[in-house]
């Protein structure tokens, strides 16, 4: 009755019940009505085309982020550095889209790829450490995301601009956003990048299930030493799985650089892209399909939660508590597991 | 501008700066020394920095001058019960404790800012009315040379976080408890034979790193930041983490490296009226802890060795 694959469809859904059920607590012990609560965030999700576009804009970047740290942990390794890889991304677009002069067939890709390229520089290192000196991922890119933060504000204010708060905007040849799709939905920031984002599933899909090279990256994820033993170069895979993430990381940033917004500013703290990312990855259970679900399931909820205020009285930051909780109980899934179990035994 | 006031113009700042993240970086080294990682120190910050400045505002009327101390009481009171929720994910329910960190971190993060919001009708609180003051201390303050340089306009809270250090290092290193601790971090399985509590040992550790996180957040929210917002703790509980690993796990260490990076952080602030380093871009000055502790563990400023059962769950009766 309860098959392996059956259970870890069920993980997710139980915790996102459960993180719902929490935040609903909370509505009814702060004296409000969950079900208008959860109708306004509806609402502000779906309530018409112009929320639905912004819903579907949000859902682009938490897509290539969520596959950023999905990518990642297949490899065996924790990149919480999507946040830092994500600003150089942003950087690098707006940067591209600025200096660059060309026509959109050139430029917009460009400036893309030179997302791509400076997120996954900015992977490369923490990979390179971890493969030739074994030092723990997760504490080197947590520190070179703060490095990243004030990097790109320092290159904002001093190198693209005259010590303003904010670059220009790009050129309409360097922009993912178009009047047509924008018009569809009543004039919301939507943009052409959700199409990247789906394509780059599809590229992790294909390449972690499909390919020589994924197999490896995969099995590394599984057991280093057992891999070594096979002949695979454990090192050389990490790098690679650290810059690939890296690079889906700065496609996420591509995305806000030059399709969101079209500029890039200096940030007083992180844009949570990135630390969404983990939330949307650990929900997807790491497989590109699901990182699309989780993605839409959380952008729905940030774009949605804008709408509890006004809708119902509810602070937005309730949504927060509920992401929270959902990516606690994904981690402890081992009690969900476990209490599965224990039903499948009464049950026979 | 002589050398000395260079020295008095960067010593008050620099320790005034790592307070908070010496008491958080303590915090973090008894969590991290019984094996159970605590990215979710910066959490535990925002939860202590909250509860610091609410109790601050709700109770000053009452309590009159004591309020900032039982106002930081209060905070590592409850931070420390926040932190069971990492404890329970991270040693009941062997979750990731990497990702139940990251969850302590959303999760306190969206509580405070829902509760401001709910109690304060806006996104941060008012200011407190009674902050901590930096006074002069009788008499040390006198001695020449010394008495200008640390116990001229200093925070009590200063001194409170130095001895703390010391205090968390005796408790490590000289007695029976500190003993089990670091024996569950290292090799919970022998200690395990040899009848201690693993499960409860970390407990214990992790509700410390709660106390002392809730401490540095709410330090920090009382001298420096002085009201709640999103952004009242942005990364000092990662630069205390960072102190944790530079400080290669040792409560001495870790204080020594916070007082370096209180010191770089102050340098960013206090740089422009400083000969040779007023030439220095500033952004420099901001990404050099990041880097040092990046440099730190590759090796280049001694290897730091982290405890060996750190990250992962004791399942009794595995191998």
């Amino acid at each position: 009755m309860f098959t392996n694959r059956l259970v870890n469809i069920l993980i997710p859904v139980i915790s996102v019940i459960l993180g719902l059920l929490f935040g609903a607590f909370i509505m009814l012990g702060f004296g409000y009505n969950p079900i208008n609560g959860y109708l306004a965030l509806w609402e502000g999700a779906f309530g018409d085309s112009y929320f639905f576009g912004e819903t579907l804009r949000q859902v682009t970047p938490y897509i290539l982020s969520g596959l950023a740290v999905a990518f990642a942990f297949r490899t065996g390794l924790f990149n919480i550095g999507v946040e830092g890889q994500v600003i150089m991304g942003w950087l690098a677009s707006v940067w591209v889209g600025l200096a660059v002069d060309a026509p959109m067939i050139i430029h917009l890709p460009l400036a893309v790829i030179a997302a791509g390229v400076a997120g996954a520089a900015w992977g490369f290192l923490p990979g390179l450490l971890k493969a030739k000196l074994g030092v723990h991922e997760v504490i080197v890119t947590i520190m070179l995301n703060y490095v990243a933060l004030y990097t790109s504000n320092a290159i904002v204010r001093n190198v693209i601009t005259d010590g303003r708060d904010r670059t220009e905007r790009i050129p309409e040849t360097a922009s993912l956003s178009s009047e047509w799709i924008s018009s569809l939905t009543q004039y919301s920031r939507l943009h052409y990048g959700l199409l990247i984002a789906l394509f780059a599933a599809a590229v992790m899909w294909f390449m972690l299930n499909k390919t020589t090279r994924g197999f490896e990256l995969r099995a590394v994820g599984f057991n280093q030493d057992a891999s070594r033993y096979a002949g695979m170069n454990v090192g050389r895979n990490i790098i690679l799985s650290m810059v690939i993430s890296g690079a889906f990381a700065g496609l996420a940033g591509a995305m806000e650089g030059i399709g969101t917004f079209g500029y890039q500013s200096v940030k007083g703290g992180f844009t949570n892209i990135g630390f969404d990312g983990i939330a949307v990855a650990l929900l997807g259970a790491n497989a590109a399909i699901g990182v699309i679900l989780a993605a839409i399931l959380f952008g729905t909820l940030k774009v949605g939660a804008l709408n509890m205020p006004t809708g119902a009285g509810v602070p937005s930051e309730l949504v927060d508590i509920v992401i929270a909780m959902i990516i606690f109980f994904v981690a402890s899934s081992y009690m969900i597991r476990w209490f599965i179990l224990k039903m499948k035994k009464e049950g026979k | 501008m002589g050398f000395f006031d260079i020295l008095q113009s960067v010593i008050g700042p620099a320790v005034f700066f790592s307070a908070p993240l010496i008491f958080t970086a303590i915090g973090g080294v008894f969590s991290e020394r019984s094996g159970v990682v605590n990215i979710g120190l910066e959490g535990l910050m925002v939860m202590g920095a909250f509860v610091g400045i609410v109790f601050n505002l709700t109770f000053h009327d009452m309590l009159g001058d004591w309020t900032p101390w039982i106002s930081i009481l209060v905070a590592m009171i409850v931070s420390s019960i926040f932190s069971i929720i990492h404890a329970i994910a991270s040693v009941t329910f062997r979750a990731d404790q990497v990702v139940s960190g990251v969850a302590i971190n959303f999760l306190a993060l969206g509580l405070g800012l829902f509760l401001t919001k709910q109690w304060y009708d806006k996104g941060q609180t008012d200011m407190v009315e009674r902050p901590f003051y930096t006074m002069d201390i009788p008499i040390l303050s006198d001695i020449p040379f010394i008495g200008p340089l640390f116990f001229t306009g200093m925070y009590l809270t200063s001194y409170l976080a130095i001895l703390l250090a010391f205090v968390g290092w005796f408790v490590l290193y000289k007695t029976p408890f500190g003993l089990r601790l670091r024996s569950v971090g290292e090799h919970p399985m022998a200690a395990d034979t040899n009848g201690i509590n693993v499960a409860r040992t970390r407990y214990i550790a992790v509700m410390i790193s709660g106390a002392m996180g809730g401490l540095g957040g709410s330090v920090f929210a009382l001298t420096i930041a002085l009201n709640f917002s999103h952004s009242t703790i942005v990364g000092q509980g990662f630069i205390s983490l960072a102190a944790v690993i530079f400080g290669k796990w040792h409560p001495l260490g870790a204080m020594g490296a916070a007082l370096f990076f209180g010191f770089a952080q102050s340098l960013s602030i206090v740089s422009s009226g400083i000969p040779l380093l007023q030439d220095v871009p500033q952004v420099f000055l901001m990404i050099a802890p990041y880097l040092l502790t990046i440099l730190a563990l590759a090796g280049v400023i001694g290897r730091a060795e982290a405890p060996k059962a750190i990250g992962t769950p004791y399942v009794k009766g595995s191998r």
